[in-house]
């Protein structure tokens, strides 16, 4: 794992829907070894934690990183005040292990509400060889289905409402897709419960799934073992940590229990 | 440009560091993930993750939450073990050209003493005696809020090594001073000072508090004045060499510690926001002692002038 830290401009940014901001940042260092899954840990200036935020669009001829956050407290405000020609403070790209992509053909790509973002990348990977289910609460939340829909990847949307595309969840629509195609991997990024669910799932099926999870981090590089995940390595419970031993685990390790 | 690199020198308990400045234990592991910003030979010292008998698996997460100017941690001493440390991690950081400091910890006196012994026949720098970690339910914390339970410790594990050693005390206590005289009368060669201060935070949306652990060490910014207070206190408490830490983010923060008595200091939590914090610290205390002239930096340990009452 090898990262920069500084002070990177932003060169555009977006709003995709309400509280979600799409910034484009220059970063060449970072973007020539970024792959899908991993992260940046982001200054908000006045705070003491640096806030990660997956890494949804590497482009390494322009040698940009592409984010998409959601504001949810205090810290993600503050970085949506960036703009355009703004610098932002960044450590990049983090992240131990990202998706595996060079090792399957075909796949399954599920993202789930603000989980979305970093599967743009895997997708773009697959192209025509992925299925890409994506879920978000109602229609107003859907963000980036023609980025998808660019890669040529077949697309499910689905809202909890019905709002937009069908309704119910995305693993409800990874069972019908199951019933017509095994692919040869599962990817899966969103909340805990849809993970568990889409994990089983897999497993059910006997198809392999890697996971990119969550936890409220410190250092974000390895050091501080605040970022603990339950997990199983080598037959014994141990706590992995995500920011170095994922964010992305093989569903098989993690334990959802926790 | 004149080189100052040499004023930073000090020799404390008799080991010889080139600069006061020390990543704190738990926030620097052992070092490897920083080496991609910087030659750990840069800095004084390494304290690295505190270190238990065995392996510990540590806290349920979520381990930390952030607070105003700092940060709670319940991480729970989670490490590999004294024997797997002693393996493969010292071997490497003995390579890295600069300072070794073991942390260590235990639920029992025994525990602290045979980890003590397994780093004495080992070539480890400096042993630092954890007797304030709050974030474990047996030992830890328990022997370091007492004067009795301070001294115990610091003699069981005196009784096992002749390596220098360190203490670290809780500020989760009445009064300082009390233990840190209670650890040198049993034969530290040092104390350092402060580990965390028990705090909480709580979700007001579900609740609940953010860490699994329900409380959890308050450390950063925010713990800086207590600190720069309990070091004064014990500097003038015992004739021992002093350690500063809590909530050092900058150089002047570095020379404030100083000034109230600490020979050498920590950096934790400031690592998280700015893991370069402490080399830019090293550079500015650098620039520091040139445009002051001072012959040493360490002229200005303990040089606070306090106002009489
Ligand atoms: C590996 C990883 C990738 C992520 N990718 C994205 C992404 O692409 N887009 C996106 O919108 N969000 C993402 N998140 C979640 C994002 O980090 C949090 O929403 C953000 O940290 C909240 O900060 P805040 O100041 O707005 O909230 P506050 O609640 O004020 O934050 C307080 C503290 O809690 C931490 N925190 C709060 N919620 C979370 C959370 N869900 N995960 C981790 N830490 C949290 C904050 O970092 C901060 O230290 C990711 C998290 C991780 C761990
Ligand atoms: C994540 C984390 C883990 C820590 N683990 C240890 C530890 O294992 N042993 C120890 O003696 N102190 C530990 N500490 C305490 C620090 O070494 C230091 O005493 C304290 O954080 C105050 O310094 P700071 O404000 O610069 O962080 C830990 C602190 C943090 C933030
Ligand atoms: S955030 Fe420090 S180890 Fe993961």
């Amino acid at each position: 794992m090898k990262y920069v830290m500084g002070q990177y401009p932003v060169i555009s940014k977006s709003n995709l829907a309400k509280d979600i901001y799409d910034l484009t940042v220059l970063c060449p260092e970072a973007a020539e070894t970024a792959v899908p899954g991993q992260f940046i840990n982001i200054k908000a200036e006045g705070f003491m934690l640096r806030r990660p935020v997956s890494i949804a669009g590497i482009d390494r001829e322009n040698g940009t990183l592409r984010i998409i956050f959601e504001v949810r407290g205090k810290g993600t405000k503050e970085i949506a005040r960036l703009n355009s020609g703004d610098m932002i403070d960044i450590i990049a790209p983090l992240g131990g292990r990202g998706f595996d992509t060079q090792s399957y053909e075909t796949a399954v790509i599920i993202g789930g509400g603000i989980g979305t973002p970093p599967m743009l990348p895997v997708a773009e990977k697959f192209g025509k060889n992925a299925a890409v289910i994506c879920g978000f609460r109602n229609a107003s939340a859907v963000i980036l289905q023609d980025d998808f829909n660019k890669t040529g990847a077949e697309t499910i949307l689905c809202t909890d409402d019905g709002s937009a595309g069908r309704k119910g969840f995305v693993t409800d629509a990874l069972d019908d897709v199951l019933k017509l195609k095994k692919p040869d991997i599962i990817y899966a990024c969103g909340p805990k419960p849809m993970l568990e669910k889409t994990a089983e799932t897999a497993s059910q099926n006997g198809i392999p799934c890697q996971v990119s999870l969550e936890e409220r981090m410190g250092c974000g590089v390895g050091a501080c073992l605040v970022c603990a995940c339950k997990s199983i390595r080598d037959g014994q419970e141990i706590y992995a940590h995500v920011c170095k031993d994922g964010p992305v685990f093989n569903s098989g390790e993690v334990l959802f229990d926790d | 440009m004149t080189d100052n690199t040499s004023k930073l020198s000090v020799n404390f308990a008799g080991v010889e560091f080139k600069n006061p400045v020390i990543p704190a234990s738990g926030a620097f592991g052992y070092g490897r993930e920083y080496e991609n910003f910087y030659p750990l030979s840069v800095l004084g010292g390494i304290s690295v993750k505190g270190t238990t008998g065995q392996r510990r698996n540590g806290n349920k997460p979520p381990r930390i939450a952030e607070t105003s100017g700092g940060m709670l941690n319940s991480v729970g001493l989670q490490n590999p073990g004294i024997d797997y440390f002693i393996e493969n991690e010292l071997p490497y950081l003995k390579t890295k050209g600069t300072v070794i400091i073991a942390n260590i910890a235990g639920s029992t006196a025994g525990e602290y003493r045979e980890v003590a012994e397994k780093l004495d026949k080992t070539d480890i720098d400096m042993i630092e005696v954890n007797i304030s970690c709050p974030n474990v339910k047996a030992g830890g914390a328990a022997f370091g809020i007492s004067c009795e339970g301070a001294a115990e410790i610091t003699k069981i594990c005196r009784a096992a090594t002749k390596k220098p050693l360190m203490v670290k005390l809780s500020p989760n206590v009445t009064n300082i001073a009390d233990i840190a005289r209670a650890a040198e009368a049993e034969g530290a060669d040092a104390v350092s000072l402060i580990n965390t201060l028990l705090g909480m935070k709580i979700d007001i949306k579900t609740r609940r508090p953010i860490l699994k652990n329900n409380v959890g060490g308050l450390s950063g910014p925010a713990v800086f004045p207590v600190a720069v207070r309990m070091v004064w206190q014990v500097s003038n408490a015992v004739k021992i060499p002093v350690c500063g830490m809590g909530g050092i983010s900058c150089w002047e923060d570095a020379a404030e510690m100083m000034m109230a008595g600490a020979k050498i200091i920590q950096v934790g939590a400031a690592l998280f926001s700015n893991p370069m914090a402490p080399v830019e610290i090293i550079k500015g205390l650098e620039n520091y002692a040139g445009d002051n002239n001072l012959n040493n930096l360490q002229e200005i340990v303990g040089s606070v002038k306090v106002w009489e009452q």
